[in-house]
C-alpha cells in the first residue's frame, strides 16, 4: 500500500512501512547518518538522522521512525541543524575523529566546532592488539553498535562482542574483557568491515600506517609468534 | 584539546580498489581489494553482493597475505641436472627415482626458510633460470617422453583453484597435443561420489539450487558438511534461515559442529553409516505413507524394486549400525517429508567413503520420495569445496568428459571438439583417461611417465601418503606450476612460478554455478606469470616439436578469448561473456546471450528424463575399529586453513591456528590417560603422526578428528586408500587408528600453544 506525506514541502509517495530515511533517500532528499548501515538493524543510536515532524514534541530519528500518511517532515529545519551540529561537537570533544573522513566532512558542512565543549572528558583507551588479524582502538569508537550487531544476529551469529560498562563508562568489549582469541570470535572481521571511524582496523593497514613497510609486514607473516607492534 | 580536527596524515588511502572473487572456498564471495603501491592492505566486500551480502570469513578478509610471503617462489626453477643435460633420461638412476628427494626437499622445506645453499652441488639442487630455458626444458622432456612412450605416458592435474580459462587451456593441451584423456583434478578427491551418484540418478552433477535459497527452506538437512568452517558464508545464511525465517535444520554428522547449536535435531551417526540412516528415513517415509506420489509417478522410475530393498532398513536396524536413536531417525524423516520446501546440503562426509556413491544416492532417494527437488527453496545441493571446482569440472578437467560434460567416448562429442580445435577426424583419443588417484598409482615404467601439476598438492591431499610418495618417486618427469614449492614441488624436476588470483584475469564458477570475474589487482610478484600465459607459451613450443602447428589455436590475446572459444561449444556457457558478468555473475546454464541464467534446475524434467531409484545395500567402511586399532579417525578441515596448506600455512592465518591438533572425546581421553594439550601418537596400519590432543565434546565417543592441513602431522599419512568402485574417491572419512600418549620431544613441530575460545 502506498501512502503520501510531505517532506521539506514536497509531496512524496512511499510504500507503507518504510522508514523516513528510506522515504527521503528514494526521493533524493539527503539525511545524514552515522550509526546507520545498510547491513545492520537501525537503532537510532547516534541521532544524526533526526528530523522534525510537525505536531510531534521531539525530533525523531529518521532511520527508525516509519513514514505515516499525511506526515509533514522537515529534514533541515533550524532545530534539526542545531541538533546535528551539537551531536557532532559532542562527538568531537570526546573521541578521536582523525580516522573518520565522512564525519569530518559533516562537521564542515554543519559548521561544527571541535572546541565547543573544552571541559569534556575524552574517552581514551589503549590500543588492543591481541589477535593476528585486526586491532581495536576504542579511543576512536563512537559506540555506533554496528560491530556488535554484525557479530550477532545481523550477520555472524557469533556473539563475541558486546557493550560493557554503563553510562559514561560504556565501551565495546568482549565478555569479561577476554582477549579476542579466547572468545568465540571467528576472526571474520565483519566488525572491521562496518566500523565507520577506524576503531577497528586490519592489522596490515594499521602496521602500514605506523610506518612499517610492506616488505617488513610480509616478513612478519612468517613469524609464528604473535606479531606485536614495536613502539 | 583539539582546536581543529584534521584527518590523521598517516592514514593509508588506496590507490585503487579492485573487485574480484575470493579464491578460497566454493561460496565465491565478492571481494574488494584495497591496494596501495601494489600492496593489498585491506579487503572488504560490497554489501549489495548477491552471493555474500558484504560478509566474509577470516580467510577471505585476512588470508590473502601468502601473495607477499618471502618464501613464495617467483622465478622459474629447474633441477641442476636439467641445465647440464637438458633432459632427464641421461641422469643417473640415483636421481631418476628420487630416493634422496626427501632429505633435500620434503618436510625440511617447511622448516628451512631458505632453499639449500651449500657449496656442494648436487644434480638435484634447484637452480633459478629464465622462462625460455624453463619452458624449453619442459617442452623438450614432455615431447621426448610422448614420442617414446605415447599418449598413455602423459598425464596432467588441472586445478580447482585456477580460473576456468586456465583449466580449459591445460586440458586442451593434453587432449589436442598429447591426445590423452589422462586429465583430472581434485574433484576426484572431494565430490566424485556425489557427481557419479547424481549422474546416475538424474544425469547432472551440480547443485540443483543456489545456496542463498536456503532462506526459502522450511526444513533442511545438513550432512557430512561442517558448513560453519568450510563454507562459512553459506552457514551464515543457514543460521539466518533458522533464526529469522523459521526454518528447521537437521544436522546429520558424527561431530558436534557449530551448526548443531542452531539445529532442531542432531543425528550423531558413526562415520560411514550414511546409507543405513538415510535409507531408514526413506523406510519411514514409505511406511508412514509420506511419499509425494505425484512426483514419484511423474518424474521417477524404479520405485517398486527400490521399495523392496528398503524393507530391511528399519530405524532400529539403522540405530544398531549407526548409533542414532531410531526415534530421532523417525522424527527427521517426518520433518523432512512433511515440509513444504525441504532441501539437502551435503559435503565430503557423504562422498569421501569407499561407498561414497551409495551415500549420495541415499540422499537423492529422499528428495525423489518427497519431491523436494525442481522448485525454488528445495534441492539436492552438494556444497562444492574449491572456489572453482565446479568450473574446472565444467571445463573438462576430467578424464571422462570434454568441457560441458560431453563424454570422451562418444563419437559425436569428439568430432565437435576436433572441429573446434582444428584437429584431423579421429585425432582425439576416445579412450577414458585415468583419474587423479589412478594417475599416481600408474606411475611406473610402462605407465604414466610425465606428470604436469598445476596448483595441486597430492603429497598432502592423497590418502596413504607413504604409498603416494612411492608412486610420485617413480615419475620420470614432474612439473609443478604453483606459488610455492610445496610438499609435491619437492619432488618436481621443474617449477614454474604462477600468478596468484590477485595477479590475473579470468573467471571462477562457484558452487551455485555462478560464473564470476577475477581481476588483476596487482602486478605479478617477481617473474611470476598468469597460468594461461604460461600455458599458451608452452603450447606453442609443444606444437612445433610435435609437428602440430596447423591444428588448435594457442595465441590468445586475453582470457576472454579463451572463454569465448569454450563457450562456442559448451552450451551451458554459451551466453556468458565478460561484458555480461562485469558487475554480477551469471548462473549457468546460460544458453543464449540474452538468457538471464538458471538458479533452479530440473523444474520440468531431469537431464536423464526420469530420476532413477537405485536399490542400495549397506556396505561398512573398509576398515572397522577393532581391539588393536580401537578408534575411527575422520579427517576434515578448519576455518583458518585451506587443504594442503600451500596458501594458508604461508599466511597470518597460520598464527591463528599454528599447529595440528587431534580432537578426542573426554570419555575416550580419560580412559587412555590423555589430557588436553598433551602430545599423542596416532597410528594406523599405514603410518603414524605425533600431535597435541584437544579434549572436546565436539567429537563423539570412539571417533577422533584430525585436520589434514599440517604437513608436520599429515592426517593423510594415516588415511585409507580404499576407493569407491565407481567414483574412485578414496575413503578419507574413516579408518581405524590407535592413540597413545607421546612425549613432548616427539612433536615434529612444537609450537607455542595458542588457545582459542572457539575450539
Amino acid at each position: 500500500m502506498e501512502i503520501i506525506l510531505t517532506m521539506d514541502g514536497k509531496e512524496i509517495t512511499v510504500e507503507d512501512g518504510q522508514t523516513l530515511l528510506e522515504a527521503a533517500r528514494e526521493n533524493g532528499i539527503d539525511i545524514p547518518t552515522i550509526c546507520w548501515h545498510e547491513a545492520t538493524t537501525a537503532n537510532g543510536l547516534c541521532r544524526m538522522c533526526v528530523v522534525e515532524v510537525e505536531g510531534w514534541r521531539t525530533l525523531q530519528p529518521a532511520c527508525v521512525v516509519k513514514a505515516g500518511a499525511g506526515m509533514k517532515v522537515q529534514t533541515r529545519s533550524e532545530k534539526v541543524v542545531r541538533a546535528r551540529k551539537t551531536i557532532l561537537e559532542m562527538l568531537a570533544s570526546t573521541m578521536d575523529l582523525s580516522d573518520a573522513p565522512e564525519i569530518l566532512t559533516m562537521m564542515d558542512e554543519y559548521g561544527a566546532s571541535a572546541s565547543r565543549f573544552p571541559d569534556a572528558v575524552r574517552r581514551e583507551s589503549e590500543i588492543k592488539d591481541d589477535n593476528p588479524m585486526y586491532i581495536r582502538d576504542y579511543s576512536k569508537c563512537l559506540l555506533c553498535w554496528r560491530c556488535v550487531q554484525v557479530c550477532a544476529d545481523d550477520a555472524q551469529y557469533t556473539y563475541a562482542l558486546n557493550f560493557e560498562g554503563r553510562g559514561y563508562e560504556t565501551q565495546i568489549g568482549t565478555f569479561f574483557d577476554k582477549s579476542i582469541p579466547e572468545t568465540t570470535c571467528v576472526l571474520c572481521g565483519q566488525c572491521v568491515g562496518v566500523c565507520p571511524t577506524g576503531a577497528l582496523k586490519p592489522k596490515r593497514q594499521y602496521l602500514l600506517e605506523r610506518g612499517v613497510s610492506a616488505e617488513e609486514i610480509s616478513v612478519m607473516n612468517t613469524g609464528r609468534k604473535q606479531r606485536k607492534v614495536k613502539d | 584539546m583539539v582546536a581543529e580536527l584534521r584527518l590523521d596524515e598517516k592514514r593509508v588511502v588506496a590507490d585503487r580498489v579492485v573487485t574480484t572473487t575470493c579464491s578460497y572456498c566454493g561460496v565465491g564471495c565478492n571481494l574488494e581489494l584495497h591496494v596501495k603501491d601494489d600492496f593489498i592492505f585491506m579487503v572488504t566486500s560490497p554489501f549489495d553482493s548477491p552471493v555474500n551480502k558484504g560478509n566474509l570469513c577470516v580467510k577471505g578478509r585476512f588470508g590473502y597475505d601468502y601473495i607477499y610471503h618471502p618464501k613464495r617462489v617467483t622465478k622459474p626453477m629447474v633441477r641442476r641436472y636439467l641445465l647440464e643435460s637438458k633432459q632427464s633420461s641421461v641422469v643417473s638412476d640415483q636421481w631418476k627415482n628420487r630416493k634422496d628427494a626427501p632429505d633435500l626437499g620434503y618436510k625440511s622445506l617447511l622448516a628451512n626458510s631458505q632453499l639449500p645453499t651449500t657449496n656442494y652441488q648436487s644434480p638435484w639442487d634447484w637452480v633459478e633460470t629464465d622462462w625460455d630455458t624453463a619452458l624449453d626444458i619442459v617442452a623438450d622432456n614432455l615431447v621426448r617422453i610422448y614420442k617414446r612412450d605415447g599418449s598413455d605416458a602423459m598425464a596432467v592435474y588441472c586445478c580447482a583453484k585456477a580460473t576456468n580459462e586456465d583449466n580449459y587451456l591445460l586440458q586442451k593441451i593434453y587432449r589436442a597435443l598429447f591426445r590423452t584423456n589422462n586429465v583430472d583434478h581434485c574433484t576426484r578427491l572431494c565430490h566424485a561420489g556425489s557427481v557419479v551418484a547424481l549422474q546416475k540418478a538424474i544425469g547432472s552433477s551440480a547443485m540443483s539450487n543456489t545456496a542463498s535459497q536456503v532462506i526459502m527452506n522450511d526444513v533442511f538437512i545438513v550432512t557430512g558438511s561442517n558448513t560453519g568452517e568450510n563454507h562459512p558464508i553459506i552457514a551464515l545464511q543457514m543460521k539466518e534461515a533458522v533464526q529469522k525465517y523459521g526454518a528447521k535444520m537437521i544436522v546429520v554428522d558424527p561431530r558436534r559442529i557449530d551448526l548443531v547449536d542452531f539445529a532442531e535435531l542432531w543425528l550423531p551417526l558413526k562415520p560411514g553409516t550414511n546409507v543405513p540412516v538415510f535409507s531408514a528415513m526413506a523406510h519411514v517415509i514409505v511406511k508412514e505413507n509420506l511419499v509425494n506420489w505425484d512426483f514419484v509417478n511423474r518424474r521417477t522410475e524404479g520405485f517398486e524394486t527400490f521399495v523392496e530393498s528398503l524393507e530391511k532398513f528399519t530405524p532400529e536396524y539403522a540405530e544398531e549400525i549407526s548409533g542414532v536413536p531410531a526415534e530421532d531417525i523417525r522424527k527427521a524423516a517426518r520433518m523432512y517429508a512433511t515440509a513444504k520446501n525441504g532441501a539437502i546440503y551435503w559435503g565430503m562426509g557423504i562422498s569421501q567413503l569407499s561407498h561414497g556413491t551409495a551415500s549420495a544416492l541415499a540422499l537423492i532417494h529422499l528428495a525423489f520420495l518427497t519431491g523436494h527437488v525442481g522448485r525454488d527453496g528445495t534441492g539436492l545441493n552438494p556444497l562444492r569445496g574449491q572456489n572453482n571446482v565446479q568450473g574446472a569440472s565444467d571445463m573438462g578437467a576430467m578424464p571422462f568428459h570434454y568441457p560441458g560434460y560431453m563424454r570422451v567416448d562418444n563419437e559425436e562429442n569428439a568430432r565437435k571438439w576436433e572441429q573446434a580445435w582444428n584437429i584431423e577426424p579421429g585425432g582425439l583419443s576416445r579412450k577414458l583417461g585415468l583419474t587423479t588417484t589412478e594417475i599416481l598409482s600408474h606411475a611406473h615404467p610402462g605407465g604414466v611417465r610425465a606428470l604436469y601439476i598445476m596448483g595441486e598438492n597430492p603429497m598432502m591431499s592423497e590418502p596413504n601418503l607413504n604409498e603416494t610418495r612411492k608412486h610420485i618417486e617413480q615419475l620420470e618427469f614432474l612439473v609443478t606450476q604453483d606459488l610455492f614449492i610445496n610438499e609435491t614441488g619437492a619432488f618436481a624436476d621443474v617449477f614454474l612460478p604462477a600468478a596468484s588470483f590477485a595477479e590475473k584475469d579470468g573467471t571462477f564458477t562457484n558452487t551455485d554455478r555462478r560464473v564470476q570475474r577475477v581481476r588483476v589487482a596487482i602486478a605479478p610478484r617477481g617473474q611470476a606469470r598468469p597460468d594461461w600465459k604460461i600455458l599458451c607459451d608452452l603450447a606453442t613450443r609443444l606444437e612445433v616439436r610435435l609437428g602440430r602447428e596447423r591444428s588448435a589455436k594457442w595465441d590468445y590475446e586475453s582470457p576472454e578469448e579463451i572463454l569465448r572459444e569454450m563457450a562456442s561449444v559448451n552450451k551451458d556457457y554459451a551466453g556468458v561473456t565478460y561484458e555480461r558478468i562485469e558487475k554480477v555473475g551469471l548462473i549457468y546454464p546460460v544458453p543464449t546471450l540474452d538468457h538471464p541464467g538458471t538458479p533452479t534446475l530440473f523444474t520440468e524434467t531431469f537431464p536423464s528424463g526420469r530420476g532413477k531409484f537405485i536399490p542400495l545395500d549397506y556396505v561398512p567402511v573398509m576398515e572397522q575399529a577393532d581391539d588393536e586399532y580401537p578408534f575411527i579417525l575422520t579427517t576434515g578441515r578448519l576455518l583458518e586453513h585451506w587443504h594442503g596448506g600451500t596458501m594458508t600455512r604461508h599466511s597470518s592465518l597460520n598464527e591463528a591456528y599454528p599447529e595440528a591438533r587431534v580432537e578426542i572425546h573426554p570419555a575416550d581421553a580419560e580412559m587412555h590417560g590423555i589430557t588436553d594439550g598433551m602430545p599423542v601418537r596416532v597410528t594406523s596400519r599405514r603410518g603414524e603422526v605425533v600431535l597435541r590432543a584437544t579434549v572436546t565434546e565436539k567429537t563423539t565417543v570412539g571417533v577422533i578428528f584430525i585436520p589434514w592441513h599440517f604437513s608436520e602431522a599429515a592426517a593423510n599419512l594415516l588415511t585409507n586408500d580404499a576407493l569407491d568402485p565407481e567414483a574412485k574417491i578414496p575413503e578419507f572419512k574413516a579408518c581405524a587408528v590407535q592413540v597413545f600418549p607421546a612425549r613432548e620431544e616427539e612433536l615434529t613441530h612444537p609450537e607455542v600453544e595458542v588457545r582459542r575460545g572457539r575450539y
